[in-house]
């Protein structure tokens, strides 16, 4: 499996790769004539804004992403994450070929509104062709809630919350992400190219994964209802001793 | 539970069939390499390098799947949903956010965190802290008075023996009284002159706060589940608990946080950070019976290990402290 804008992998099915950039520097070109100056969410997921195209055009209409592409869901997640995503982006923490002229385009305010926009989409699953061997899935299940403590890895859930629902600002939901995208983002930790996890967490834990754990854990986040258990006020973390 | 096979027993026997590896090749050859690549050795008497003893194998409590489909292993099993899942499974008990396995890591099998299999093989004991000699049960009351904030469940319900259940459990194979066993409790530190509160501040914002909150107060996931647990206030650990003595904090936090990173805080900050936290208001020490003095000069001797009835700011710690025994 493998990301536009990361380095393609050996063995990687590298046709299918140069359709799908060419089709991106497509949607890239089409979106830049009909962008204006915007800080609304909803206008720059649908028609982008300056030189920046529309999220939609690889994260789908409504945010919900395109799990086979490896476009992640945008839809629900918190919205000062994908702010600093997009930070990263353009500061090069989290290294992307495409998405840094997008981010670098984007104002703070632009950035701001999109994010809040995202952040309160709740579409359903964006359907997937993969079937996963349902053995992976629950092997990921075991993973994602019990860790792999001889090599010092908790539980994804215990910091990402129960099945994957996300946390607060700095945890975000991985229910019904796509696996492509999460297998891509664990790699990019373990190469390097993504360094904006606090405490530098996910670079630490992406080390400890085998191949197969980490296929596992991407399988078993997909295979779940991205709609369960959003939250109300995707606004600020909830303290739990309030 | 799952078919998938436990990674446990299979790796402990790695680690193990290294470590027989490391000292076989070793043993032979230590006195050779220092002999001839060393000038030192020529005219001091040739010495065996200085060896700590070799560390004992790890014990290895046996896999969740290892629990027999019976009357007793269904025992176990509500002890260990117990253990991870406190409040939901010891309604009643259970007066703040926390769980067994907040401080008890990998729902008390870690080593080097309080795991429940090095407790279990050292009780009955003499514990200094109530003066007289304590069975398992009721060292496992103590949990729920102090660290859950709560009410002890009765000796013999089925809350006790259910966890008593586990804890036998994840001890098979381990010899009864031995409390040396490497990984029982927590690794103490070396305690300094004195602990620097504003470091501790520091410490806390730069690495705990971004799970436990910029007030410390923890997080929920949208469920309500609480993920993080508060650190201090009415919904943490009480006065009493282990965990509000300044060396066992400092302990825990250095070998297990930030989760995942464990052992990268410096010895002084994970003291400092320590402090920081268990100098924060926390519900009342249950042994209160009106006057803080007299609590912290009967129950807090060290004063230098316990933040309570000392005065931090401008409030004497203890003074204004929620209630204790608070049950939901």
């Amino acid at each position: 499996m493998h990301i536009p804008g990361n380095e393609p992998r050996a063995g990687c099915r590298v046709p299918k790769q140069l359709a799908r950039i060419g089709w991106i520097l497509g949607a890239l070109a089409g979106s830049q004539a009909a962008a204006f100056a915007a800080t609304d969410g909803a206008v720059i997921l649908s028609n982008g804004v300056g030189s920046a195209p529309a999220c939609a055009a690889c994260h789908g209409q409504a945010g919900e992403g395109q799990p086979d592409a490896g476009f992640p869901r945008l839809a629900g997640l918190s919205p000062r994450y994908i702010e600093h995503q997009l930070q990263s982006f353009a500061d090069d923490t989290r290294k992307n070929d495409i998405m840094k002229p997008i981010a670098s385009a984007l104002t703070e305010a632009d950035r701001k509104a999109v994010a809040e926009y995202l952040g309160g989409l709740a579409p359903p699953k964006a359907a997937a062709s993969d079937t996963p061997d349902p053995k992976e899935i629950e092997l990921g299940a075991q993973i994602a809630a019990n860790g792999l403590w001889a090599k010092g890895a908790p539980g994804c859930n215990q910091c990402h919350g129960p099945q994957g629902q996300g946390v607060g600002d700095a945890f975000p939901r991985l229910a019904g992400q796509s696996a492509a995208y999460l297998v891509s983002q664990i790699e990019a930790w373990n190469a390097g190219t993504r360094t904006n996890d606090p405490l530098s967490l996910m670079n630490g834990l992406a080390h400890k994964l085998s191949e197969a754990d980490i296929h596992a854990v991407a399988a078993y986040y997909a295979s779940l209802d991205p709609t369960a258990n959003v939250p109300t006020s995707n606004n600020a973390a909830t303290g739990a001793g309030k | 539970m799952s078919g998938t096979p436990d990674m446990k027993p299979w790796f402990a026997g790695i680690v193990f069939a290294g470590i027989a590896v490391l000292v076989g090749y070793s043993l032979p050859h230590m006195p050779l390499s220092g002999g001839a690549s060393s000038p030192a050795a020529q005219v001091a008497t040739p010495t065996l390098p200085v060896q700590k003893p070799a560390a004992k194998a790890q014990f290895s409590p046996p896999a969740e799947s290892a629990i027999p489909d019976n009357e007793f292993g269904k025992m176990v099993k509500l002890g260990q949903n117990i253990f991870e899942h406190t409040s939901q499974y010891a309604k009643g008990y259970v007066g703040n956010d926390l769980r067994c396995s907040n401080c008890h890591l990998d729902k008390g099998r870690l080593p080097g965190s309080a795991p429940l299999w090095a407790a279990y093989v050292a009780y009955p004991a003499y514990r200094a802290k109530n003066g007289h000699v304590n069975s398992f049960q009721e060292r496992l009351q103590g949990c729920f008075r102090y660290s859950m904030n709560g009410k002890a469940p009765d000796l013999d319900s089925e809350t006790l023996i259910a966890l008593e259940s586990y804890a036998y459990f994840l001890a098979t194979g381990l010899p009864t009284g031995d409390t040396k066993v490497a990984g029982r409790g927590y690794s103490k530190l070396k305690t300094p002159e004195s602990f620097d509160l504003d470091n501790g501040a520091k410490v806390f914002a730069a690495n705990c706060a971004v799970c436990h909150g910029p007030d410390g107060q923890g997080q929920r996931s949208a469920d309500g589940t609480v993920v993080f647990p508060p650190l201090w206030g009415a919904r943490s650990f009480n006065w009493g608990a282990g965990m509000a003595s300044v060396d066992n904090a400092a302990a825990f936090i250095k070998a297990n946080m930030p989760f995942s990173r464990g052992n990268t805080l410096s010895d002084k900050d994970a003291w400092d950070v320590a402090a920081f936290m268990d100098s924060r208001e926390r519900p009342q020490d249950p042994r209160f019976k009106g006057s803080v003095e007299e609590t912290r000069q009967k129950y807090h001797g060290n004063a230098k290990l316990s933040y309570y009835g000392a005065k931090v700011g401008d409030t004497v710690l203890g003074e204004a402290s929620p209630p204790s025994g608070t049950v939901n």
